[in-house]
């Protein structure tokens, strides 16, 4: 008789799958209390940069291109101060196996199952990284199945998850399509039960120390380019995996005055877990739907403490409108002569608008770029967007957008800004949400310490913080 | 589109995974009125079957699936979509902006 698949029973069963299928004990880091050892959990992996370097570079990953973007630059210049504009840059990433910087998450999760000996991976994911794992899993020979949240309840997809599908198909995955819902998770551990197979989640530490290798070729190319390390990187947000794993590799670097920057599209008021609304929104990542969620309380996803920390290494988030994130994707291919996905493009509207704070001299990096191509492009995305009864016109983003509602082109570039996300109440939301998950009344001095580096500040900040929920 | 499958053939199925009642995770309402459903594809198992039969399909991932038979060589229709002028729109703006407009 066969354990019930019932979903009380699988959810009760969440931990033991998950130790069987990362071959990784989460409760040895866990300290009893509201802290865990987050640099315990980063060294399980045993793997070194070099390591991580060797694996991605025999798998089609990493060693990608560093380019400027001189025109986007001069247009920033325009709407400048005088004497303002950094010079923009930007990892191609699109130039990785699979067109993202997701295969570096990916190379190192499947190399090490394999090295483990699971016979297949699981992934659940709607993203870039689906693609990635079975790309990798091709490579390295293993089998591989992706769950993907897919459709709303007529069975109607976002052009842009499908066309994910269709490239996980492409390299020999299995798919399974889902409906709007966070129960994709129990359906998830039934698959990883019934399969035996490695989670190859984009929150283990083995995916973020795939994107390490990111942080440090951002490091060594600038030094390469512009003889001293980048005054600001920006990496578009949303699971938190790029911002940690590209500021760790930064740091192994050495670049301890780079300011690190987390851009998301602004879709405050749309619900992600509505059915209604899923489809209402014009881009399927990089948005503050999942940045925010997993910043403040990044152990929600489908591992029991994530590896992907970003509120330890932001110094400021930021946010753009969607119809920015479209017009930015347009002007780089116009301008710049290169075609990427918009999804990825987050990163450059904010840089784009960031540029024009910082001196000419100034470098800012944009960590990635992401290939585009059927569904997965601004053309089918307004197109869709326009089906699913979007308003889409020219105006000023940050005064009239609504989003599920309207999408609004800037007018001319000089209505591309950012806005600064106040990065103390995700902070605060961060401390809140930590205690409320250890169900703890008293913190200790291991607490504390934990929570300050937790959230990139101090210990005053933090015992404010705890006094104001009464938590001592 | 082919109305039944055969032993062999590529084929997408789709199934329920939770009734409506019996999803109990935090939901919005909406959410909450709705079947969790799935869909995935594979090689049909059974001898003959048509449109709305319950099936049994091996994955791309050798896993044995059953579900209802909805499609039966399932493509892909996903493309660019209908034109969207305000694109053509903004290039002309950038290219007016940076080398300037008219002849």
């Amino acid at each position: 008789m066969g354990l019930s698949k019932a979903y009380d029973s699988v959810m009760g069963r969440a931990n033991e799958i998950m130790k069987k299928s990362l071959a990784l004990d989460y409760g040895t880091f866990e300290s009893g209390s509201i802290a865990f050892d987050y640099k315990a959990l980063m060294n399980a992996t045993n793997y070194t940069l070099d390591d991580i370097t060797r694996i991605q570079s025999q798998n089609g990953v990493g060693n990608t291109p560093m380019l400027e973007f001189r025109n986007l630059t001069a247009l920033a210049r325009k709407y400048a101060k005088p004497g303002c504009g950094a010079r923009i840059f930007a990892k191609d990433e699109a130039a990785n196996a699979t067109g993202s910087f997701k295969a570096r998450r990916a190379a190192c999760s499947v190399a090490h199952a394999k090295k483990m000996g699971y016979q297949g991976v699981v992934a659940a994911t709607s993203g870039n990284y689906g693609a990635a794992v079975a790309s990798q899993a091709a490579m390295q020979g293993l089998k591989c199945i992706v769950l993907q949240e897919c459709y709303d309840s007529r069975g109607v997809g976002q052009p842009e998850i499908i066309e994910k599908a269709r490239k996980c198909e492409a390299y020999g995955a299995e798919v399974i399509q889902m409906t709007v819902g966070p129960e994709l998770f129990y359906y998830f551990l039934t698959v990883l039960e019934d399969t035996g197979y490695f989670n190859a989640s984009l929150y283990s530490p083995f995916s973020v120390a795939g994107i390490e290798t990111l942080g440090y070729e951002i490091a060594v190319q600038c030094h390469e380019k512009i003889g001293r390390d980048p005054d600001m990187v920006i990496c578009t947000n949303a699971g938190g995996g790029m911002i940690t794993g590209t500021a760790r590799g930064l740091l192994k670097a050495g670049c301890t005055d780079t300011q690190l920057v987390a851009a998301s599209i602004d879709l405050t008021g749309l619900h992600m877990a509505s059915d209604e609304q899923f489809n209402k929104k014009s881009c399927t990542t990089g948005h503050t739907g999942f940045g925010v969620p997993y910043a403040t309380d990044p152990d929600h996803s489908d591992v029991p403490r994530s590896a992907a920390r970003p509120l330890r290494y932001m110094d400021r988030y930021v946010t753009v409108k969607q119809g920015v994130a479209m017009y930015i994707t347009e002007a780089l291919a116009v301008l710049e002569g290169i075609e990427r996905g918009p999804a990825g493009n987050v990163a450059l509207a904010a840089a784009f608008s960031l540029a024009q704070e910082m001196p000419e001299d100034a470098v800012l990096v944009v960590a990635e770029t992401e290939y585009t191509g059927a569904g997965k492009h601004i053309q089918p995305q307004m197109a869709f967007a326009r089906e699913n009864g979007i308003d889409i016109h020219f105006g000023d983003p940050n005064a009239e957008d609504k989003p599920g509602q309207n999408l609004i082109l800037p007018e001319d570039p000089s209505f591309i800004r950012h806005e600064e996300a106040d990065i103390n109440h995700f902070r605060k939301s961060f401390i809140k949400k930590a205690v409320t998950r250890a169900g703890a009344a008293q913190v200790t001095e291991v607490d504390v310490r934990y929570l300050i580096a937790e959230t990139n500040t101090n210990e005053s900040f933090v015992r404010e913080t705890l006094g104001e929920l009464g938590v001592h | 589109m082919t109305q039944t499958a055969k032993k062999g053939d590529w084929v997408r199925i789709h199934s329920i995974v939770l009734k409506a009642e019996e999803r109990t995770a935090k939901l919005p309402e909406d959410t909450q009125k709705c079947d969790l459903q799935q869909w995935t594809k594979g090689f049909q198992q059974d001898e003959f079957a048509g449109i709305g039969d319950w099936v049994t399909v091996l994955t791309a991932a050798n896993r044995l699936v059953k579900g209802e038979l909805v499609e039966v060589n399932p493509g892909y229709t996903h493309g660019y979509g209908e034109f969207v002028p305000e694109i053509v729109q903004i290039e002309k703006q950038l290219k007016d902006i940076m080398y300037g407009g008219g002849e």
